[in-house]
Formats: C-alpha cells, structure tokens, sequence
C-alpha cells in the first residue's frame, strides 16, 4: 500500500509469515522505488532487516518503522537509514553497522552493536551480554550505543572505539555486569550510577569524565530522552563513571620478548 | 546398535559442534494442550537448524499408562526389531505394543519404523535394581549391543519424537497436534561435523529425563570418562549425551536440587568464589573440588524436562542464547524472543536469565484433574 506521509513516499508491508529474504527483498524494492518510509507490520523473528538496502541511493532518508520482534542481527551493515523497532530486539542488532540509527523500544539481546564502525543504536531499556562487543572507529566514524537500564556481563569486551553510553534507569540496585572491558583497547565506556569496580576487565581505567566527556554523553543522553521520553537533566546529573583502556595494546608487550 | 559410530561420526570426530533452536513451554497447573503452539514457535527458528535434525519431547501423554514405562523405540531392521522384542519380552510384562501413528510428510524420507510399549518390568528379573535402575539397564543393554535399535525414550507419562527433517516436520509427521501434554520442549539441529541419523537428534532421553541443547561441550572427554566410572557408556559421540547422563547421575541417583546441579555444571568463576561469604565459599569451592570432572565447559544453553519440571540452564558465560517468559500458568524458555511472541503475544514478563543461573519451572498442582485444552492468551 503506498501512500504520502508528510511528503515522504511511505510504504506499508504485512510481514506477517514471510521468510525473511522474501521480507526483506520487499524492503529493497520499496527503498529502490522511492520509498522513504516503510512501515513493517507483523514483523516476528525475520534476521537482517535493512541489511541489503545498502546500495540504494540517499539512504539517509529512509525510515523503517518495525512493529513487533525483528529476527538476529537486526540492521547488519546499516548503512545510512534509521530503523525504529515498537518492542524488542534479538541478539546481534547493529552488527557491524556504518551510518545511520537504529532506535529499540524495548530491550536489546546480546551482542547489540557487535563490530559497530559508526552510526547510533539507542535501546529504552536493558540489553544482554558483550553489548558493543568489538565496537571500532576511525577518523570521523565513531559509532555510539546507548542502553537505558543497564547490561549484562563483558559489556563492551574488546572495545577498540567508539562511545558506550549505559543510563542504569530503572534499574533495582547496582548494575550487576561483570568483566566490563574485558581486553578493551580502545573508545570509551559510560556508566551512570553504582556498578562493581572491582569487578571490571584487567585493562580498564575508571575515571570522573571531565567537561569535554560529558558535552558528548549529553547529545547522546539528548538523543535518547528525545526518543523516548524523560528528563535529560535529571539524567545527566549522574553520577557518571569513565571507563577507558589503560593501553591502546594490551598485549603488545606479552608477545615482545 | 553397534554400528553408531559408521552412521554418526564417519571422520572420527571427537566431539560434534551444534548451533540449534531450542524451545519449551509448560503449563504449570498441569492443563494439557497439544503440539501446535510448540510446532509452530520452533518453526519460527526453523533458519537455527539445517533439517539434519529435529525433536519433541511430551509431558503428560498416556495417562491411560500413567504407571507404565513408555518405550519408544525405533528400528532400521525386521532383525533389529526381532531381537529388542525378545529382550523386552523376557524382563517386562508388555500391556500394549503399536506403531506411532505417523501422517506421509513430503521432506521425511526413509524414516525408520518406530513403535511404543507400554511395559511393566517383570518382578522376578529386577535382581534387586529399583525398577528405574533396571529399566536404564535395559535401554543400554539395546542402545549398545542390538543392531538397528534404539530407544528413543522410556519414562512413565511421556514420549520422545525425533528425527532427520526439521523439527516441525517431524511433528507434523508424527501427527504431534493429535496429542496433549502439560510440557513440550523442542529441538531443531545443526550438526556441523557429524553425519545426522534418527536416533542422534535431540532431546536424548534417559527415563523420563530429557534434554535438548544447542551449544558444544569442549569437555566432553574429561564428562565422559568420569559418567564411565558410574555405568553410563557414551555410544553416541554428541556432546549432548554426557549432559543427559550428568542429569541422570547428578539429579536422579544423587538427588541433588537443581540450583546444586547448576552450580556444579556451570560453576562459578573462582573470582567470583573468592568474593562471596564464608559459607556460600566454602559450599562452591567443595562442589568445584569434588565435582571438578562433571563441569560443563564451553558454549551451551540446554532445556532438562522431566516430570513435572522445565529447567532452562546456560553455562556461565551465556555464550549461547535463552530467554525466559511467564505469562499466567505458562513458562517459556528459547533461543529467541519471536517464538515466545508468535504463540504468546502478551506476557507477564520477559527476561533474559544470567548464566549459569537456572530457570525452574514446577507443577503448582499434580492431584488436580487434566483439563482440556485452552487458548494460550486466555
């Protein structure tokens, strides 16, 4: 069904019992036709939703509106649009992402944001184990995760760039991850409110984030209250904690004799 | 069925790696509803499994043969079947013998003839083995010295259905919508490095203990020599096994509660020993010590059901997936959420379990009536 929405070319697709390459290859066509919004409804387990779109043009425009559970690995390799999920996601959203926003209101399964190279993920609530696992940057591509409850254990394991953002809201008690920063190396990991300092990987630092750390956690915060609601302010208050590599190489110096 | 290893394991392999679906779902007041809602969620993870395997496991089937063993048992052979007939004939009073009813399913070839028999194990031949204990014996005894046999499952009050097909296949083949219980689980495989049989797919299946899994255990050799010192042979060469004789040993024999069997098998880190109290220190470094060879190293998440009970179980790091959800009296555990979703739309609550933390789900009520079957989302 095509319609105009704000003059944007909007397209709506029952997703209801497609497999998803057959979802999927819809998606594609719509995108391809000039569709700048697409509305999935039914969506219920179909894997990589927006992944093969990446060589339609002006991808920066472009809108996927999921209502109900999208399948694993949810936006791999986005490469510019913004997807917004109405529930939850399954394990591996954002995985080795590049441009572009995925927006969860719901919780997020394991590894969300697994390799990211840039763009955003925003999740409402919490998500599972080794959230930004691998996350990298380079240059101007600098890819941000923002979890608004709190994690699972090796958040951010292997970290080699990239912005961490977890908000700890309504959550019972200290955050509970364990091994936060297990082999990170790089980018930077934000935690607001109590967590286990003693229980962090071997190579993280924990510092108080000066002005500049936290100018860049308050777009992100903005971002996040934006989408769902609440008071940046009272968010931003904190307390934040700074997790950061002590080393860019970790184990450089194991295998050096 | 001697000739396990040519069938399943043709390169030798010691340990055989899987990345499967797994699902249950149980009714904690013990109303019975049929296979379609647990047909239909595995299906929905039908791209976990490659079709060299698929499995059921029912709770709550013949209550008409609620004191009987139910044996289910398959054969390649008139032979086979001749020579497990004979055994079950000398040591067990057989009430009823029939083929599982089964419907022509399009992507189920060459499937093996699979019947069920209700027995009683004959008084004079238990030589003073409980009954459970001779009925072990006597499944070894086939699974390991009868040639194109093997039991898929033997307890009171439930069934195991599996084979080579997808998993909603093989309940589509086996009519599995026919059928009530107040426990499913589900299993959909993929083998990687073994070739797949009838026997080798999931749930496998001691007594009325089963478990499906969807992971590796990369300790399986060290498992296996020490459940050898205790009677249990591993024929099979799937890491699966050694979990479903763990349960068996530690559970069943042992007596031990769950959360012991958790702490055992997916043990805590010595870190986090180190930083617990006294008491809690001195009861995890004990199990690690004596235990030591029964932990569960490497990637798994598993489904145990047996009578009245549903434990979900990952190991201690979560390197495989399993989310939890109540809504009402119904429990649900899966590799992913959507199943969850597509046969339960609202719930109570959704989580995703810590590892090595497990999720029990019990019987609130056994002496109540069976009643039929309800809407989920009543």
């Amino acid at each position: 069904m095509n319609e105009r929405n704000n003059g944007r070319r909007a397209v709506r697709i029952d997703a209801t019992g497609l497999y998803y390459r057959d979802l999927n290859q819809l998606v594609r066509e719509a995108i391809s036709g000039g569709a700048r919004r697409i509305e999935l409804e039914g969506v219920m387990g179909q894997r990589y939703i927006g992944t093969n779109v990446y060589e339609c043009p002006d991808l920066g425009d472009v809108e996927i509106h999921i209502h109900g559970v999208p399948g694993n690995d949810l936006g791999a390799f986005l490469n510019g649009p913004r997807i917004v999920v109405y529930g939850s996601a399954q394990d591996g959203c954002g995985n080795t992402m590049n441009a572009g926003e995925i927006v969860v209101h719901g919780r997020a399964g394991d590894i969300a944001g697994f390799s990211a190279r840039g763009g955003r993920i925003l999740v409402r609530e919490s998500a599972g184990y080794r959230v930004g696992i691998h996350m990298k940057e380079y240059g101007p591509h600098k890819p941000v995760l923002v979890i608004g409850g709190s994690t699972q254990d090796f958040l951010g394991e292997y970290m080699a760039g990239g912005v961490i953002i977890v908000l700890g809201l309504g959550i019972d008690g200290p955050h509970r991850a364990a091994l936060v920063g297990t082999g990170m190396h790089g980018g930077a990991i934000y935690i607001r409110g109590e967590f286990d300092r003693d229980r962090v990987g071997k190579e993280v630092g924990i510092v108080d984030p000066d002005a500049a750390d936290m100018a860049e956690v308050e777009e992100h915060v903005r971002a996040y209250t934006d989408n769902f609601g609440g008071s940046a302010e009272e968010i931003i208050a904190g307390p934040f904690s700074k997790l950061y590599p002590k080393h860019l190489r970790p184990y450089g110096r194991l295998y050096a004799y | 069925m001697r000739n396990i290893e040519a069938l399943n394991n043709p390169f030798g392999d010691a340990k055989v790696i899987s990345n499967c679906s797994i699902f249950g779902m149980m009714d904690r007041t013990g109303r019975r509803f049929s296979g379609r809602d647990i047909s239909r969620a595995i299906a929905n993870m039908h791209d976990r499994g490659n079709g060299l395997g698929g499995g059921l496991a029912v709770y709550g089937i013949y209550p008409e043969f609620a004191d009987h063993y139910a044996l289910h048992i398959m054969f390649t052979s008139a032979q086979g079947r001749k020579a497990t007939e004979a055994i079950l004939a000398a040591n067990f009073q057989i009430s009823r013998d029939e083929d599982l009813p089964t419907q022509p399913t399009a992507e189920i070839v060459n499937p093996p003839l699979v019947l069920r028999y209700f027995v009683k194990p004959t008084h004079s031949r238990l030589e003073g083995l409980s009954e459970d204990d001779f009925v072990v014996r006597k499944v070894m005894e086939i699974n390991t010295s009868v040639e194109d046999s093997f039991v898929f499952s033997s307890g009171k009050n439930m069934g195991v259905f599996k084979g080579v097909g997808f998993p909603e296949q093989i309940a589509h083949y086996f009519c599995l919508e026919d059928y009530e219980g107040y426990l499913w689980t589900a299993h959909g495989r993929f083998p990687t490095n073994s070739q797949a049989w009838w026997g080798g797919a999931h749930p496998f299946s001691l007594l009325d203990w089963t478990v499906v899994h969807n992971g590796e255990i990369s300790s399986y050799g060290i498992n296996r020599r020490y459940l050898e010192m205790f009677g249990y042979h591993c024929t099979m060469h799937t890491d699966t096994e050694v979990i479903t004789y763990a349960v068996d040993l530690l559970m069943r024999k042992q007596g031990l509660p769950v959360e012991i069997f958790a702490d055992i098998v997916s043990a805590k880190l010595w870190t986090d020993i180190d930083r617990m109290d006294p008491e809690s220190r001195q009861l995890r470094s004990a199990l690690r010590q004596v235990y030591g060879s029964m932990l569960l190293n490497g990637p798994f998440s598993v489904i145990i059901a047996h009578e009245g009970e549903m434990i979900g179980l990952t190991d201690r790091v979560r390197l495989r997936p399993m989310v939890a959800a109540a809504a009402g009296p119904m429990l649900f555990l899966s590799s992913e959420e959507a199943a969850i979703r597509l046969v339960s739309p609202e719930v109570d609550r959704i989580w995703v379990p810590q590892g090595g933390e497990p999720v029990v789900g019990r019987l609130e009520c056994t002496s109540e009536a069976p009643k039929s079957d309800q809407p989920l989302a009543a």
